[in-house]
């Protein structure tokens, strides 16, 4: 039992009670991070002497009485995409090894707002660009359940540290599964919400028309409550969206009576034997709790991951050209003229996948080939969104497996850019339709977490934290920790 | 259609990128493995169906052009690799 284990709501009442300080929680969040980071490798930047003494203040604000915010006290680790005015962001990439952004992100203001206490910067694929973490050009993230496999990503360390404790909450941002599949590998609770929800103010662009933020924590209410305090309209986001927020902490009322299910088939074709398993269990858990599944068809599932590598890549290699080496980033001048210190500042920056991917969406969208490959993809897109309005007219949710199989070790598909793709499969769909989707632990196969993902119409993240609340109540994978 | 070592040359240009001859020679091979996969797009009839550029369906956000504070100087060079009198330097644009 640690800190970390107490709910919100107890630490809040501990708190008030002075029972605890929120030095202590911080304290405890360092000593962790002290004991574990060197063999998990979640961070690249702590921000330790700042979390100290704004645990402090939060603890002289308790003296006085004071209503407390949202999210008072929590000990947060935030992906390093989004910055943090004054604290290194480097997505971790060489080019912004030198980083120190000159603003907040609008979700950083937000849980300084809530009061959350920032513990540092979070390992990621480099520019968020793949699922297995060890794309970062710092080093690799290991997963606590077995350390000679991946988190998975592009939020890796997002997951890893919740899972490891490292941190009470974690922010990721989510394009083709970036939050969810780590946090099935992890066995942590990730959330990717609705398109436009949650301002993407300060979040270093990858694929605009698909990036999005969301929590990764270590249940559903934590959930909840983390997404009440970042979602809402931002002007300074043109894609936020302008729609009412509800109470998502008063949705988790535990009752799912009558409430229907979608099962795609593709969903569970072709998927390890012990994930399908799990998830089928899991069905019944929520057949139990009074709800009703069938089975049925998102036909156009198996053209996702075609669709989306061009329109992401495409995304991409537009706004990664921002980093030319002349306003901020590693500039490496060799002497030539303003082109070669592009070319050279850029070559010597970015490593593999992103020069890959930035290689990929160039050719897609360089003449002659638009048509044929960005159009056509954005085509698909529309055919994939259709799959699931109409799914939507008849459902609730739609429910599966969030990635084909369990975190998978370390180097064995590095050199496979295509194999390290697929395990999106299942991700990938949810987000050209935009909708939300919530990965919740569900059970293990030779002790690694699987997770179940539960998928739901657009703004309605009410529902799909209702469903994973009410599956968390009837089970305890969520309570399983990693003996490190 | 399958992509040769020239056009990848090309697109590094076109991107701003210098490729080693071994970056090069993989990037030949992945990329046709990619756009190989991507081909089974082709599979399917789009004729007729509106692209999808943005699951929102916004369209040209407007506001208010209210004056507002800006970036301090300070703040604005604070990043920068090399300045010089209140102005991002580099190196000749023409030879």
């Amino acid at each position: 039992m640690t800190l970390f284990d107490l709910s919100l709501q107890e630490l809040h009442s501990q708190f008030r009670s002075k029972e605890l300080s929120v030095t202590d929680v911080v304290g405890e969040a360092f000593t962790k991070i002290q004991e574990r980071d060197e063999r998990v490798g979640a961070y690249l930047t702590l921000n330790e002497e700042e979390a100290r003494a704004h645990a402090a203040r939060l603890d002289d604000k308790l003296v006085t009485g004071e209503s407390l915010g949202l999210l008072f006290g929590l000990p947060v680790g935030i992906k390093d995409n989004m910055v943090t005015e004054g604290l290194l962001t480097t997505c971790a990439s060489q080019f912004l090894s030198n980083y120190n952004p000159i603003y907040d992100a609008t979700v950083v203001s937000k849980l300084k707002l809530a009061e959350a206490v920032t513990l540092g910067k979070l390992n990621m694929d480099e520019f968020a660009m793949g699922g297995s973490n060890e794309n970062s050009s710092f080093h690799p993230v290991r997963n606590p359940w077995d350390l000679s496999r991946v988190p998975g990503g592009s939020s890796g360390g997002s997951a890893a540290a919740v899972a490891a404790g490292e941190a009470y909450f974690t922010l990721g941002s989510d394009t083709g599964g970036s939050i969810r599949q780590p946090a099935s590998y992890c066995g942590v609770v990730g959330l990717k919400p609705t398109y436009g929800l949650v301002s993407r103010y300060g979040l270093v662009a990858f694929a605009s028309s698909l990036d999005q933020i969301g929590p990764i924590t270590k249940n559903v209410e934590d959930s909840a409550y983390v997404l009440q305090a970042i979602a809402g309209f931002d002007p300074k986001d043109s894609t936020s969206a302008n729609v009412e927020i509800p109470n998502y902490v008063s949705a988790l009322t535990g009752d799912i009576k009558g409430l229907r299910i979608a099962v795609p088939k593709e969903y569970l074709n072709g998927i390890d034997p012990q994930v399908k398993a799990a998830v089928l269990e899991s069905l019944r858990v929520l057949e139990s709790l009074g709800a009703v599944w069938e089975e049925v068809s998102l036909p156009h599932t198996e053209y996702a991951v075609a669709a989306y590598y061009l329109l992401a890549s495409s995304e991409a290699s537009s706004n990664l050209s921002r980093f030319d080496g002349v306003r901020y980033g590693v500039r490496v001048d060799n002497g030539g003229n303003l082109l070669d210190l592009y070319h050279e500042s850029r070559s010597q920056g970015f490593g593999p996948e992103v020069k890959r991917r930035i290689m990929l969406g160039t050719y897609a969208l360089s003449s002659g080939y638009y048509d044929a490959y960005y159009l056509k993809a954005q085509k698909v897109r529309t055919l994939i969104k259709q799959d699931f309005d109409q799914t939507f007219q008849k459902y609730d949710v739609i429910i599966g497996p969030t990635a084909p199989t369990t975190a998978f070790p370390l180097g064995s598909q590095v050199d496979d850019p295509l194999t390290m793709y697929l395990n999106d499969i299942l991700t990938i769909p949810v987000s050209l339709a935009g909708v939300p989707a919530l990965s919740v632990p569900c059970g293990f196969a030779d002790g690694l977490p699987v997770g179940l993902q539960i998928i739901g119409k657009a703004f309605d993240e009410s529902t799909v934290l209702r469903v994973a609340h009410a599956f968390e109540a009837h089970t305890d994978h969520h309570k399983q920790r990693p003996s490190l | 259609m399958s992509i040769q070592s020239k056009d990848v040359e090309y697109v590094a240009k076109l991107a701003r990128l210098n490729l080693t001859d071994q970056e090069r020679e993989k990037f030949t091979e992945q990329l046709n493995a990619i756009l190989q996969y991507a081909e089974k797009l082709n599979e399917l009839d789009t004729d007729g169906v509106e692209p999808t550029t943005h699951v929102l369906r916004l369209s040209n956000v407007m506001r208010e052009d209210v004056v507002q504070e800006s970036l301090s100087k300070e703040k604005v060079f604070r990043n920068a690799p090399e300045e010089e009198d209140g102005q991002f330097k580099v190196p000749a644009v023409l030879e």
